[in-house]
Parts: C-alpha cells; structure tokens; sequence
C-alpha cells in the first residue's frame, strides 16, 4: 500500500457468480430450504414426465374419428373434431360466419386496448363503441332480423364459447349504469334511498348466484302477469345483471370514495348541480380509478357464467360435458375438462394481466 | 299582471329549488315506485299460483318427503319430513364449508408465505399454484376433480389402501371410526381441564411477564399439558377406545367412515381454488408491513422468530383479515355448486328435490336466501368485531 500501487480488484469467488452462484443463492441458501428444493424438484419432475409423456409424446392429434385415437396417450383428435361445437353450440352451421363477424368486430374493439402505441382517444371510441352499438350489432348478427334479411336462429340453439361470451358481455355492459346509480344512491343523503340501495347491494351479494339462477328461472314466471314469459337465456341475463351489479356497485363505490373531497366541493362551488357535478366531476374521476376493479369483477363473472348449466343454458362448460360422455369415444374427460380449463384461463390470465397492467399504469396519478 | 306571474313562479321556483323539499318529494315518489313494483310482484305471483294450484304456506315442512339422501349427518330416511331434509342439507353445508375453510386457509398460507420465500423453486411453484388454479372456474375445477379423477379410481375390490385401515376407491375414501367404550369420557374431562389449565397458564405467565420481566415457556408447557395429561390418563385407563375398522363384504366396504366421492371433489375444488385468493392475501398482507419495523424489532434485539410472531404478523393480519372473510364467505356461498355433482347440500336437496317435489318455488327459495343471507351477515358481523379490535388504536 505504501508505494501508492493499487491493488487489482479481484474477481469474485467462481461459487457465487453465474450459474452455480445462483442455484447456490437461489436453490440451497440454507440447509432446510436445500431439502425443500430436492423433495420439491423430485415431485415435480416425477409428476411432470409422464404428463408431457401422455398430452404431447403419446397423445395423437391427427385425425377425424375415435379410431385415430391409437396410442395410449392423449386424444386430441376429440378436441379437433368437436371444437365448432364447444365455440357454436347448436347454432346453424350455414349461420356461422355471422357469430365470426362478431368476434372479429369484437377482436378489433379489443385488441387496440392492449398497445400503448395506440392513442388515448382511439381507445376511449372504440370502449365507447363497444358498450353502445356492439352490444345491439352483435344481437341483430346473432339472433337475426327480417329486414336485414337474416333468419332468425332462437337462442335456444346458442351455446358454447359464443354463449359464455355473451353472457359475460352483457352481464358487464348492464351492471355498470346500475352499478353506477346504486354506488350514487348507497353515498346519497336521502335516508330512503341510501337504505334502500344497502339492502339491495347487500342483499344480492350475500346469495349464492346458483340461488340467483333458480329464482330466476323458476320465480321470475310466477312474478310476470299471465301471457308475458321470458326466454331462458333472458331469464339468466336478468339474474346475472342484478348480482353483478351489487358487485359493481361496490367497486364504484371505493372509487368515489378515494375522491378528495375537494373535488366535490369544487363541483359546488362551480355552480354545478347534482348530476352535474356527478356526470363531470366526480365520476370520471372515479371511473377511472375503478377500470382495474371492473376488470376483476369481469374476470369472476366469465367464470361464474359456468354456473349456467344448472338452469339448462349450454355455455362451454356444458358443452363439454355433453360431449366427453359419448360412448363412442373411449374416456375423454380429462381431454375435454383441460380443453376447456385452458380455454377459460386463457381470458382469465390476459384480463387480469390487464388489470395489472392499468393497476400500474393508473397508479402514479392518484397515488395519495 | 306580469308582477303577479313572476310571484308564482318565483314561489314555486324557490320550492323547487329547495333542497329539503326536493329531497322529500324525491323519496317519496322512490318509495311509491318501489311498493308499486313490489306489490303488482305480489298480486302476479298470487295469481300465477293459483292458476297452477301451487299451494302456499309453510305447511309443506312437516309433510313426508319420500326420497333418501346419500349423506347424513343426522338420522335420516325417507319417511321423514321436508323440514327433515332441510336440516339434513344445512348441516351438509355447513360441513363442507367448515372444513373447506380450515383446509383452504392451511393451504393459503403455506402458498402465499411460499411465494415470498428465498428460494426460487419454492416462489415459482407457489405463483405458478396461485395464478393457474385462481384462473380456473370453480364449477370446472369441481367436475375435474369429481369426474375425471374420483370417478375414474379403482373399484372397491381393488381399492387403494393404506395399512388395511384407509382404503380409497371410486366409492369414496373409508376410514376407520372411533368406538369410544367406557372411561372414555374421563379422557374427554381431562382434555377440558388441560385446555382450561394452557390458557389460565399463558395468562399468568404474560402477567408476570409484563410485572417482572421474568419469562415462561408458557406455550411449550402448555401445548405438553394438552396432549400429554389426556395421553396419560387414556393409557391409563386401559385404552378405551376402539376402532371400527372399515371391510371389504361382497361388492362394498362395511364399517368405518365414508367419505363420499362429491363431498371429496368439492372439498378439494374448493380448498385449492380458495387457497388461491387466500395466498394473494396473505402475500399482500405481509408486503404491506414496511421493512422499518423488521429492521426496528431487529434493533430492540428482538429474534427472528419472535420478530415474526409478535411484529410482523400482528400488523399484516390487521390488512389479511377483511379480505379474508370475503374468502370464507365466498367460499360458503361457492358451496352451493354442490348442486352439480350431487353432493346434498342445501341448494341440492332442498332447492333442488323438495323444490321440483312440492313445486313451492316461492317459499322454498326465500328460505334458502335466507339461509345464506343469515351466514354471510353472521360471519361479517363476528369479522367485523374481530376487526375493531385488531384495527389500529389511534391515539
């Protein structure tokens, strides 16, 4: 040190850089952790081999028939030859492109969402869009009218993928303005009114929707004055709507309620009525804050459409169940159910990816 | 004239604009809107039934309801009453749920502390556990479990088994069942009084702790005191206590506990797909406790351990515990997808069979409401008190 000469910096000892460094870090920092990787990685690998062994090594996927199925893995083919079924339900073939319309309309209103590339306003349109004219678009397409010239399909025959869709869509397209007035009424100042929208959010998120769905099914007859009836899918929409929408209520509601209270004042103070100060002010605001919210009550929704089976409603779930029970293949549950499963994760995961992405994105403005 | 005009509408402008009044008219005119609607409901609805000959009334409760349910917590057979099955299928529920909650609340934590461990393998495995099976509808999950998996074991002559005591077939899981013989409520007595001792113990040893400084290993000692004064007592009692072993007779098992194949698909559904959302609570919970007060309880000398159990989670269970009680409440309510596979819950047998028997829809699904409704309030209510007393105390 003393004749000024620097010592060279030493590389670091070879156990805890690159690879070995980090299974040591990472892997065995402590004796007890080491063990728990060891017994863990033997459970995986032990399990894992002879799944990717079963649905990919040994599963066929090529075919048209329950002959092809040959190997002892997994049959595929089922899946293949099933698959406009689990989308279409029992929807007339000759009628398909017109449910294809609709997902592609549907793909473009969505996927723009997804790049930041895309502008704000663009975005703000094509939501717009999508929760005014889609939503009647998409009926006229679907369900067909005389003076387009489109038969009329009944949506008894809708079904698969399409139905779980739509019941999703239409859930959250409906609940948000109710939604809206009941997080309003539950904040209001009118005595009535306040205890009048607590029972009725409280009320419908203490039940069960199977609950839901059978007093829809079986009391909302009995409630309609003689020679009025609904169609099923109706009747589960109705049922659908008023539980999401005490949800959405509540998600609205923590938005408003993270709102200064300045920004209410201010309302006034310009002068601005109730509904002014509300339809300006406050609930862009708060809408705004609450995206991510919506979204996971979305994501809970499209899996709760499953429940539909219960009341006769073919949506995908039931759709696979009727299928994996023909005799003419052998055992294709566990195809048809990971079918299925993978189908529901796949929008399950990019919503709240989503969601998670807005949380972020959202966060730095009004973070307090 | 014009002077006249502007008197009047300037009275009845200032009316309008009165907000006392608006605020009145405003209620008034809901609250006749919702008797409206609610009473051209009733008038429907009393017209509907009588159309059809439903009849009303509670009286359906004590009729025979002439059809067997697979699993009973009570004695139960066909000849008894509608009121029967209804608490045959509460206690169903509530059996269901109480046990998911216990095991989904195991699971939760173990996933959820797991995902914050060091060790890569452990993290990844408990995110890849969270973000597939949150993803996944319950109902789905529940028909895997239950047809795919429970549906496709062995048969009872080729049961799986362990030790020729648990043996687990297509027709559910058989257990041994305890045969309690005489003395053993002596047993049961001594395990109160070693419960009774733990708690008077931890009391006086905290007290002493806080007046002297002096500590008891009030925990260790007491857990010893509950198994052991009770163990020592049933050996010395001569062990009475007896198993009724389950055995394979003809085409079935006799004896023992059954745990019916729906009650274990829906259970395991329901614990792993609640553990899921339990392991993002708790996760969040203990992030949400700020590294200072790690570092602070390590700069008053306290050990990792007890750090842990008197800094840390004290603080993260004051963020766990309200999103928790969603959970067991969702997760009570998630117990009516029973319904599905057969398992004879409420929703089942009484929504379902004594609904499609009697056909009194109204009354029936206004019970069951009702039911629900009564759990998810009594369980916010007790979490709620729960919450007041673990919420911050500002001073």
């Amino acid at each position: 040190m003393s004749d000024g000469k620097v010592n060279p910096v030493l590389p670091p000892p070879s156990l805890s850089v690159g690879v070995i460094g980090w299974i040591k870090k990472n892997l065995f920092p402590s004796w007890f952790s080491g063990v728990l990787t060891v017994v863990l990685g033997y459970f995986i690998i032990s399990s894992l081999i002879p799944f990717i062994d079963w649905a990919i090594l040994k599963a066929d996927f090529i075919g048209e028939s329950p002959a092809d199925c040959t190997s002892e893995g997994a049959c595929w083919v089922f899946i293949g030859t099933r698959l406009d079924f689990f989308i279409y339900g029992f929807y007339p073939e000759s009628e398909h492109w017109r449910v294809n319309v609709i997902y592609l309309i549907f793909g473009l209103i969505i996927v723009p969402q997804f790049f930041s590339a895309v502008s704000a306003r663009i975005k703000m349109i094509l939501g717009v869009f999508g929760v005014t004219v889609f939503p009647a678009l998409s009926f006229v397409m679907i369900y067909g009218s005389e003076t387009f010239g489109l038969p009329i399909v009944g949506t008894s025959v809708w079904g698969g993928l399409t139905l779980t869709l739509i019941l999703a869509y239409v859930g959250i397209v409906a609940a948000i303005p109710i939604g809206i007035l009941l997080a309003l009424g539950r904040r209001s100042d009118m005595p009535l009114v306040r205890a009048l929208c607590v029972v009725f959010i409280e009320f419908w998120r203490g039940v069960p929707l199977i609950t839901i769905l059978f007093m829809a099914s079986v009391m909302l007859p009995l409630f309609l004055p003689d020679g009025v009836t609904f169609d099923r899918l109706l009747r589960a929409l109705i049922g659908i709507t008023l539980f999401q929408s005490a949800y959405m209520a509540e998600v609205i509601r923590g938005g408003l309620q993270a709102i200064p209270k300045g920004q209410y004042e201010a309302a006034e103070a310009l002068g601005l009525g109730y509904w002014q100060g509300m339809g300006l002010i406050i609930l862009p605001q708060a809408l705004k804050i609450v995206i991510p919210g919506i979204v996971n009550t979305l994501i809970s929704l499209f899996k709760d459409t499953t429940l539909v089976l219960v009341i006769g409603l073919f949506d995908l779930l039931r759709a696979v169940q009727a299928t994996i029970i023909d005799p003419a293949w052998r055992n294709v549950a566990t195809e048809g159910y990971i079918f299925a499963a993978f189908v529901f994760w796949v929008f399950c995961y990019s919503m709240s990816r989503y969601s998670q992405m807005l949380e972020r994105k959202l966060h730095t403005g009004h973070k307090r | 004239m014009a002077d006249k005009r502007t008197t009047r509408s300037g009275g009845f402008a200032r009316l309008w604009n009165d907000p006392t009044v608006r605020a009145r008219t405003f209620q008034i005119l809901t609250a006749l809107v919702v008797v409206y609607f609610f009473w051209t409901i009733f008038q429907n609805t009393v017209a509907n039934m009588e159309r059809r000959g439903i009849s009303t009334g509670l009286g359906f409760l004590s009729q025979p309801s002439g059809f067997g349910i697979v699993m009973s917590l009570i004695p139960y057979n066909e000849t008894m009453s509608y009121g029967r099955t209804f608490w045959v299928g509460l206690l169903n529920t509530l059996l269901v749920s109480g046990l998911g909650i216990v095991l989904a609340t195991i699971v939760g934590f173990i996933v959820g502390i797991g995902r914050l461990s060091k060790n890569w393998l452990v993290s990844t495995l408990s995110a890849v556990f969270v973000d597939t099976f949150r993803n996944i509808p319950l109902l789905l999950q529940i028909f895997f479990w239950y047809f795919a998996v429970l549906r496709n074991l062995p048969g009872p002559r080729q049961s799986m088994e362990i030790g020729e005591m648990f043996f687990l077939n297509n027709r559910g899981l058989y257990l041994p069942a305890p045969l309690p013989e005489e003395g053993m409520g002596v047993v049961w007595g001594v395990l109160v009084l070693a419960l009774i001792g733990a708690v008077l113990l931890y009391r006086w040893a905290r007290k002493r702790q806080e007046a002297t400084g002096q500590q008891f290993p009030a925990i260790r000692v007491g857990i010893a005191m509950v198994i052991g004064l009770p163990l020592v007592v049933f050996l010395a009692m001569g062990s009475p206590m007896d198993w009724d072993v389950p055995e394979l007779r003809g085409f079935n098992f006799r004896g023992g506990i059954v745990m019916i194949p729906e009650l274990g698909a829906l259970l395991l559904a329901l614990t792993v797909y609640t553990a899921a959302f339990i392991a993002e609570i708790v996760r969040s919970g203990i992030q949400a406790v700020s590294h200072g007060q790690t570092e602070a309880s390590a700069a008053l000398g306290l050990k990792r351990g007890t750090t842990l159990r008197l800094v840390i989670i004290p603080q993260a269970m004051r963020v766990i515990i309200p999103p928790l009680t969603s959970q067991y409440l969702n997760l009570t309510k998630n117990s009516s997808l029973a319904v599905a596979i057969g398992y004879p819950d409420l929703v089942s047998v009484f929504m379902g069979t004594t609904l499609n028997q009697t056909g009194q829809a109204v009354e029936i699904v206004a019970i069951t409401m009702l039911v629900y409704l009564t759990i998810s309030l009594t369980i916010s209510f007790l979490m709620n008190i729960y919450n007041k007393a673990a919420a911050l105390k500002e001073r």
